[in-house]
């Protein structure tokens, strides 16, 4: 049926094509990160030269201890693996309009629950080993972050502070847990639990140093990308984040959609967590709180919580990562000075958010 | 000649607006209003809901400029351009919201609002000036109390009293009995009366409720539809003139015929249904009623008495606290599968607020009721962006949303647009069988409003259950066929447009 009458005098729009429509608005969410990064090296420079060093030849040996050579390239890609996993933790909630900062809690449960998953199943063949654990982490960060949601939705707790607390919580566990019941004995220096059979450690590809978890990160974050922008369950997210009003009304069920992603955002960091048992470590240890949740939080504000810019800004900051020692042989520079530069990228990404809409370049016409 | 504006003057002023006029755009919100305050009086400013009572004021203020007609100060013009300008002139302004802050004392938020306050603050010093303060004021509240613990009727007497510390010999009060019982209400205004009588103080007073104006009020002026429609002493009109003088009594003929026809089944019915505001306070309670298929159901009321929470509830934006809402004889909770399979459609008030993603499409902002099927949705997982802009693009141009394009983020649209393709969205397709509309045409100008008028009304001709609540009687009397009247969120009256009696319509409508 046919309406009666459409709305009177004005005349039905001319429709413009769409490729030449809001590059300025485009531009723009390319643009901001970038000058946020630049930003950010002129004053770490400016930090490196007040400490007597030149800025351009610390940037040069960033440059060339994360992507000089094909060695120092692949160092890198190790460590973007987890990032780009870690990075979805806090990604596919913002979308939904969450700020979930959780994301070391959950990689260290996964990384957990895919130990004790592994060791369980471990004189099965290497395929159902692999398995057991991937799925086992992502169940066990998934859950994890679930509570997360729980305690939002049902309870109303701010899904920031409990996520962050919930960190030192996982981290807590997992010291109790390779200090006690999981402890191998013969773990003296590092109390760990007892290892993965080696034969069923996630391999390298082909020749290189890079193990498959890269792969995992790729693919999961190709996932991530087609299921927020190409379907309706993306769909759906994006409406709750835009303004929950409008979702209510058009009956999604919030709470539901919500920790289905907070399963889905924990179920990739713990993913993160197993990559770093079977391809790393090969065990459950300190090591595995390694830093590669929070700095996925850097990665995903960076890259707008977009799957496919987490995979680049991951190689990115994995780079940087990979650089931290080169600063101390080369310019006697502490270690944690590459964490200042990652501090200073944080606070000026975030400061950058904050310009959106305002510089005026970037003002699309009045439609 | 120009006079200099006396600054902070010691005792109340004539005020007098001359032809003051305030456009947003084409809409024109005040239309050439005068209005005479004598140094002393008690004057109300009665209007119904968007008949520009707040932007006359906000004009006093500063905090709108009028772009004709000027503001006298006894007698002469002034600019007010902001209001630290209505400040230094001695006009002040209690807001329909609290504007104190909770975690300080009353004596900390007195201090607090001063303009001049000094970078180190002497306390001693201060206190004893707060306490001077007190020993005139009309009422008394512990200066060591944080706001917080205060209730309501104690926060409207510390706002009023800021404004008394702060010197103000104009007081604007923007509805302060809102949020009080009778009982304070009486309190309050008795003691700012006796500031009044005592010739310390002029006050303006936005209010619905006619008890106040008789009951305290000098004068009174009338705003409908941002004109002036009648005014003098409140000794000369009795509340029916001025529920007349409010509502209008020429009533607009329906912009499209409506045609006689039977009632249809039950559609849409409401039980019992109760619901409380964000705060936890009751605003609807034990509301009951049914719409017939065909059918137009006007529901009254002045905003704020349940209303809204009303349609929150219907919408799924709000859960009830108990009763239960029947679509075609099944139980209905608003879930997104009910919605679809008893084509319950909805015009919200705010649509840009209520039912739209600002930074997503039009296009994407239209498809918001069936993206999840196909053709737009195939293999019940991947979006086609083809097929959503393709249903888009066809009602863009039938409800001629003016947009850029279709890939144009609806918040960058103008209200009028917006509510075209919220209306495209939801009217379009043409399989609604119950329409919840609010306020669908609050903001529009004439022929947006015409028109969708004009659709409601096919709608319910082709035997679509239409619920309509609206602050506007017109409206309602020009399209419903049956007529309920809200009050403190109870349904306290029932009429159909024929038989209304637009007095006894505005009796109830301001809880008498």
């Amino acid at each position: 049926m046919q309406p009666a009458a459409s709305i009177a005098g004005a005349p039905s729009v001319a429709l413009i094509p769409r490729a030449s429509l809001r590059w300025r608005s485009r531009l723009e969410a390319a643009a901001m990160p970038i000058m946020a990064v630049l930003v950010a090296m002129v004053l770490f420079g400016s930090f490196c030269a007040s400490q007597g060093r030149n800025p351009l030849a610390v940037f040069g040996a960033i440059n060339k201890a994360a992507f000089g050579s094909w060695y120092s390239f692949q160092n890198t890609l190790i460590r973007a693996a987890p990032l780009m996993l870690t990075a979805l933790c806090t990604a596919l909630p913002a979308r939904l309009g969450l700020v979930v900062i959780g994301n070391e809690g959950a990689l260290v449960i996964g990384g957990l629950t895919a130990t004790a998953a592994g060791l369980a199943v471990q004189s099965a063949p290497v395929l159902v080993v692999l398995t057991a654990m991937a799925l086992a982490g992502m169940v066990g960060g998934g859950l994890w972050i679930t509570f997360v949601g729980i305690l939002y939705y049902k309870r109303g707790v701010n899904e920031t502070i409990s996520s962050l607390l919930l960190n030192y919580v996982a981290i807590a566990f997992l010291n109790h847990l390779v200090n006690g019941p999981m402890r191998d004995p013969s773990s003296l220096n590092k109390p760990s639990s007892y290892p993965i059979p080696d034969d069923k450690m996630l391999p390298a590809i082909g020749e290189s140093n890079i193990h498959y978890g890269l792969v995992f990160g790729m693919v999961v974050c190709l996932i991530a990308w087609v299921l927020m922008e190409h379907t309706s369950f993306g769909f759906k997210v994006r409406m709750i984040g835009g303004n929950i009003r409008a979702a209510r009304m058009a009956g999604l069920p919030v709470a539901a959609i919500g920790l289905i992603i907070c399963f889905l955002a924990g179920a990739a960091a713990g993913l993160a967590g197993m990559i770093e048992v079977a391809a790393v470590h090969g065990r459950a240890n300190e090591s595995l709180a390694a830093g590669y949740g929070y700095a996925g939080i850097l990665v995903a504000f960076v890259a707008r919580h977009r799957g496919l810019a987490i995979m680049l800004v991951s190689v990115m900051l994995g780079g940087i990562l990979a650089s931290g020692g080169i600063l101390q042989r080369q310019f006697q520079l502490p270690d944690a000075t590459i964490l200042v530069f990652q501090g200073l990228v944080f606070i000026t990404i975030l400061f950058s958010d904050s310009l959106y809409g305002k510089l005026k370049f970037f003002k699309e016409e009045a439609a | 000649m120009i006079i200099p504006a006396p600054i902070r003057p010691e005792k109340p002023f004539d005020l007098e607006l001359v032809n003051l006029t305030k456009r947003f755009g084409s809409f024109v919100a005040n239309d050439s209003v005068s209005m005479k305050i004598p140094a002393g009086s008690f004057h109300a400013l009665i209007g119904e809901n968007g008949a520009g009572k707040s932007t006359l004021v906000k004009c006093i203020m500063g905090f709108h400029t009028a772009d004709e007609g000027d503001i006298l100060i006894q007698k002469h013009s002034r600019e007010i351009k902001s209001p630290y300008d209505a400040y230094q002139l001695g006009i002040g302004m209690v807001y329909q919201h609290f504007t104190l802050i909770p975690a300080m004392t009353v004596a900390e938020n007195l201090v607090l609002s001063r303009p001049d306050i000094p970078p180190v603050i002497k306390w001693k010093h201060e206190n004893e000036r707060l306490r001077e303060f007190m020993r005139h004021a009309p009422f008394q509240v512990d200066l060591d109390t944080p706001a917080s613990q205060l209730a309501a009727g104690e926060k409207q007497k510390v706002e009023i009293l800021k404004q008394l510390y702060l010197e103000s010999k104009f007081l604007i009060l923007d509805e302060p009995t809102s949020v009080l019982t009778p009982s304070e209400a009486d309190e309050v205004l008795g003691l700012i009366r006796q500031k009044v009588k005592g010739g310390e103080l002029s006050v303006l007073i936005i209010t619905h409720k006619f008890r106040e104006v008789f009951g305290f009020c000098d004068r009174v002026t009338v705003l409908r539809r941002g004109k002036f429609t009648g005014g003098g002493e409140v000794k000369d009109f009795t509340a029916d003139d001025l529920a007349t003088l409010m509502m209008g009594s020429a009533r607009r003929p329906g912009a499209v015929a409506k045609i006689p026809r039977e009632r249809g089944s039950a559609a849409l019915e409401i039980k019992n249904l109760c619901a409380n505001k964000d705060s936890g306070v009751p605003a609807l309670s034990d509301a009951t009623l049914t719409v017939h298929e065909g059918e137009i159901v006007g529901i009254a009321g002045v905003s704020g008495n349940g209303q809204r929470e009303l349609v929150e509830v219907l919408a799924g934006q709000r859960a009830p606290t108990s009763g239960e809402i029947v679509v075609h004889q099944e139980n209905y909770r608003a879930r997104r599968s009910e919605a679809s399979r008893h084509k319950v459609f909805l015009l919200p008030e705010e649509p840009l607020r209520n039912a739209c993603v600002p930074q997503m499409s039009v296009a994407e902002n239209i498809a918001f009721r069936n993206f999840d099927g196909p053709p737009m949705t195939r293999a019940r997982i991947f979006l086609s962006r083809k097929a959503i802009r393709k249903f888009a693009q066809d009602l863009i141009a039938r409800f001629s949303v003016k947009t850029r394009s279709p890939d144009t983020p609806i918040g960058d649209l103008s209200g009028g647009n917006v509510q075209r393709a919220v209306l495209a969205r939801e009217l379009g397709p043409g399989t609604a069988r119950v329409l919840i509309t609010a306020n669908p045409c609050f903001g529009l100008d004439f022929a947006a409003v015409d028109s969708i008028h004009a659709q409601i009304v096919e709608a319910r001709n082709r035997g679509v259950a239409v619920l309509l609540v609206s602050e506007d009687l017109d409206e309602l009397l020009a399209l419903a066929d049956r007529l309920f009247v809200i009050s403190h969120g109870t349904l306290v009256h029932e009429t159909t447009p024929a038989e209304a009696d637009i007095k006894t319509i505005g009796h109830h409508m301001a809880g008498h």
